[in-house]
């Protein structure tokens, strides 16, 4: 049933300390909203238990892009728009901003915010995979100050994460250290836009005397958490790529990803897929190192 | 404030709607759909699925193509929203208009408004759209009639005869 909007509240505070203030108040009473592209369909659908919204779209601190000479860092409220437009984001880190082409047609890329893909913590959203590749770090924030923290720890289990109640995502700062990688996204789905994923991958190669000197791996949809292949990566690094490694590559990933059955896809389809787009992933990084 | 008791008061939002400034009682999340449609009387942008999906509420929010059904009305405050009724003084509306004529880009009609903006949002950022342009600016606007390629034609035309006009 559609919900009733007189049993809900949205409060405009306008400001970083506004919104932290509230959020503390009334522990676990508050829900952010920014870009509302997932809180507004739970909403619409009758499905919001939250009745006390906070609207954290218009704090200008969580909006910015801040370049330093080795990383750079993004507002949790940045739009998947401004994540394509921005020069370094299109150019250093191209899985993002690939991610970000597939999240929904361009109304929903004009409103959805990175931040909202993070704290939402789907297994199948789409940017997650990068921000693991990328060894992103979160900055997180409440009255009580600012933590630091890696975002391969954030998620804790499905739908489940560290932030606190009191908690915002301020920002999303990514190390400049991948530009001259090879990088790969690819997304299966019914189709790219408008589509949840029903596997995912961002990976990141660099090939050095025919060997694979380091290699970042990470999927979506095939486990409870956006999950980054470590054991498949260890066993690649040094090697050589030819046909015997992707089998045990294949092998590997299947030991590492923890698929479900669900309505977009199986856990046996996933399985397949996953192996598929690592090989498919592999193959290039060789042919790459090879023209290289 | 006490949240247990999220029993909202209306409040009164300011915004300017085609180029018109206008304030309205509302309750803060009531979509700006709804808003639009039912107490301002611009029922140009439809709803479809209400949930992001197909585009045919799509409005300019600050010149950014949204869904209003996903607007909470509290965050269009201060705002300038247009909507297809506010786009005849666009200089793009009489080749959008013409091309979907022409090429039988509108049948029944529901999608239209949307796809208009979507395509104006479109060509006022891309002079010379290539069709993955317009496949790709128009992905998130569903139609259940014309098969799309009417439309992504009209879309390529509207462009063409622009650059020419
Ligand atoms: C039509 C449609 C298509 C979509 N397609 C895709 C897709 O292809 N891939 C994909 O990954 N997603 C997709 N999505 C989901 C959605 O657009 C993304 O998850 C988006 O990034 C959410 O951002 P938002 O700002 O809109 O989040 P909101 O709805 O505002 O918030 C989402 C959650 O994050 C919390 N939150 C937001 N910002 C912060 C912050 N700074 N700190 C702490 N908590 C915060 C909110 O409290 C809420 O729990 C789609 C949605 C729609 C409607
Ligand atoms: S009604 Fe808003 S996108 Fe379908
Ligand atoms: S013309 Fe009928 S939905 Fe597009």
């Amino acid at each position: 049933m559609r919900a009733d909007p007189a049993d809900y509240r949205l409060v405009s505070p306008g400001n970083l300390l506004g919104a932290l203030s509230l959020l503390a108040s009334e522990p676990a009473q508050w829900l952010p909203i920014a870009g509302g592209t997932d809180v507004m369909v739970l909403y619409s659908a009758g499905k919001l238990t939250n009745r006390n919204l906070i609207d954290i779209w218009n704090i200008p601190e969580l909006r910015q892009i801040e370049v330093f000479p080795d990383r750079i860092s993004i507002g949790a409220a940045c739009t998947y728009t401004v994540l394509r437009q921005h020069e370094i984001v299109s150019r250093e880190f191209s899985l993002l901003a690939t991610a970000a082409s597939w999240t929904g047609g361009i109304a929903n890329q004009n409103r959805g915010t990175l931040g909202g893909n993070i704290a939402n913590a789907s297994p199948a959203a789409d940017s997650l995979p990068a921000l693991l590749v990328y060894d992103a770090v979160l900055t997180l924030i409440s009255v009580r100050g600012e933590r630091r923290v890696p975002y391969r720890t954030f998620h804790t289990g499905y739908k489940q994460t560290i932030l606190a109640a009191d908690e915002l995502i301020l920002n999303i700062s990514l190390p400049r250290r991948f530009s001259k990688y090879f990088s790969h996204a690819r997304k299966v789905g019914a189709r790219n836009a408008q589509a949840i994923s029903k596997v995912c991958l961002a990976a990141l190669g660099q090939v050095a005397n025919g060997a694979i000197r380091d290699v970042r791996l990470a999927l979506g949809s095939v486990a409870p958490v956006p999950l980054r292949l470590n054991e498949t990566e260890k066993m690649l690094t040094g090697k050589e790529i030819e046909p015997s490694l992707i089998d045990a590559a294949r092998k590997s990933v299947l030991k590492e990803i923890r698929p479900i059955d669900d309505i977009r896809s199986t856990a046996r389809y996933r399985s397949a897929v996953a192996c598929n787009l690592v090989t498919e992933f592999l193959a290039k990084l060789a042919a790459e190192g090879a023209a290289a | 404030m006490n949240p247990s008791s999220a029993e909202s008061a209306k409040r009164g939002i300011s915004f300017i709607v085609n180029g018109e400034a206008k304030k309205v009682l509302a309750h803060p999340m009531e979509r700006l759909l709804d808003v639009l449609r039912n107490n301002l009387g611009l029922t140009g942008a439809k709803e479809g699925c209400g949930e992001g999906e197909c585009g045919s509420c799509a409005v300019l929010l600050d010149d950014m193509l949204v869904n209003s059904c996903l607007i909470p009305i509290a965050q269009a405050n201060g705002a300038s929203v247009v909507t297809i009724e506010g786009m005849s003084a666009h200089s793009l509306m009489k080749p959008l208009q013409e091309s979907f004529l022409e090429c039988g880009g509108a049948q029944c009609g529901i999608c239209t408004p949307g796809m208009i903006l979507a395509a104006a949002h479109l060509l006022d950022k891309k002079l010379d759209p290539t069709l993955a342009d317009i496949r790709e600016g128009l992905a998130g606007n569903l139609c259940r009639c014309t098969g799309y390629m009417q439309i992504f034609e009209a879309v390529a035309k509207a462009a063409r005869r622009r650059v020419t006009q």
